[in-house]
């Protein structure tokens, strides 16, 4: 007789030293009267996604009713398998700064761009570099000894014009008619991200071509900073705390996830655990 | 991703080698797999951590092994146009809480 369609299944339980039940055990034949198959209806009505906390740069939201291998692969995706611009090739003029060629490349490579890779193709090994593919940027700039600086000063932005070089000094040069269907031109993520300094006399002339690539073939076009995934911790408490037990249990926790309600301690946001097991 | 199939006389059971793949989709398609009642068995593994290729055997009670597959990377797609779905919707309701 089928108890009921599906099992609750067991849950990861965190001992002194070990960790118990990492397997996923809610699989069809496990446990004898439930069936555990694939079911689409009752996923769907299951599921639900819940946004915590939402930035400009960051969001957490909880996944309710999702199996753990596929939350692993929307993380994986996420941090190898979508893709972004970043700068691929360079076309050095001049460099006679301190810093060698390949490592400022290396460094340029890395600047997250702002543009919506969803306009561009993928560019391949034969193909040219032209606008649907490619985005151009120049950066020239030569260092100068400024002459109406203070005699006394050994601040390196009053003596010398151009010695810092930042992301606001790269100009997008639009190819083609990227001018109509990229409005508002093409940025950096951040303006003062700070690419090379230079002192009198030391130059910098070069051409940058950026194009669409994933995080699987170089770690420059993932899109995110990063992109992790945890279960929600569950915290049960076995017996009442009161008194100085309930603040030593609440010490042995992260702050903010036990509280003492009415001299009782009371298990407020499981969320906020670290997963340090102190208290055992 | 190229597919290539090494099964024995019946249709039952297959090991199946996925170029290009990874335990990005070997995971999922194995839990699939595996939530399906008529699949025996089901697994993966990757041969070697240097080549991108993973070995997935199917081992089904009668049904062909190969519909089974399909059926697992079908029952994938839709789980992910539903998540799809969902975080529009959650997205919708966040911002009406922000209000």
């Amino acid at each position: 007789a089928v108890v009921s369609t599906q099992s609750t299944g067991n849950k990861i339980h965190l001992d002194v030293h070990t960790v118990r039940n990492t397997e996923d055990t809610r699989y069809p034949g496990t446990y004898t009267g439930y069936d555990d198959s694939w079911d689409f209806a009752k996923f769907r009505n299951n599921f639900k996604i819940r946004i915590i906390r939402r930035e400009e740069r960051e969001i957490e939201f909880d996944m309710i009713g999702i199996d753990t291998p596929i939350a692993n692969a929307f993380r994986r995706i996420l941090l190898a398998e979508v893709p972004t611009m970043a700068i691929e090739e360079v076309f050095l003029q001049n460099n006679t700064s301190v810093i060698q060629d390949e490592v400022l490349c290396h460094r340029l490579g890395l600047l997250p761009i702002m543009v919506d890779p969803r306009l561009f193709d993928m560019k391949g090994k034969g193909d040219k570099a032209e606008e649907r593919n490619t985005l151009q940027f120049k950066l020239k700039m030569r260092c100068k000894r400024n002459k109406k600086a203070p005699t006394d000063t050994t601040n390196a932005d009053e003596l010398y014009c151009n010695s810092k070089l930042y992301t606001r000094n790269v100009e997008w040069e639009p190819l083609g008619s990227q001018k109509e269907w990229l409005k508002g031109g093409v940025k950096f993520s951040h303006d003062d991200i700070l690419i090379n300094v230079l002192r009198p006399g030391q130059e910098l002339d070069m051409t940058m071509h950026a194009v669409k690539g994933i995080g699987s073939d170089h770690a420059k076009f993932s899109p995110v900073a990063t992109a992790t995934y945890r279960l929600l911790p569950e915290i049960q408490l076995l017996r009442e705390f009161r008194g100085a037990a309930a603040e030593k249990l609440r010490s042995c926790f992260s702050p903010g996830v036990i509280e003492i309600e009415e001299g009782r301690a009371v298990v407020k946001d499981a969320r906020l655990d670290s997963g340090s097991r102190e208290v055992l | 991703a190229v597919v290539s199939t090494q099964s024995t006389g019946d249709d039952t059971c297959t090991t199946l080698v996925l170029h290009k793949e990874d335990h990005t989709l070997g995971n999922v398609l194995r839990h699939m797999l595996v939530k399906n009642p008529e699949v025996e068995f089901a697994g993966y593994s990757i041969p070697h951590p240097s080549e991108e290729k993973i070995n997935l055997r199917i081992q089904t009670y009668e049904t062909p092994c190969l519909s089974v597959m399909y059926r697992a990377l079908d029952d994938t797609m839709e789980v992910c146009d539903h998540v799809l779905d969902e975080i529009d919707r959650a997205e919708e309701e966040w911002k009406r809480a922000q209000k």
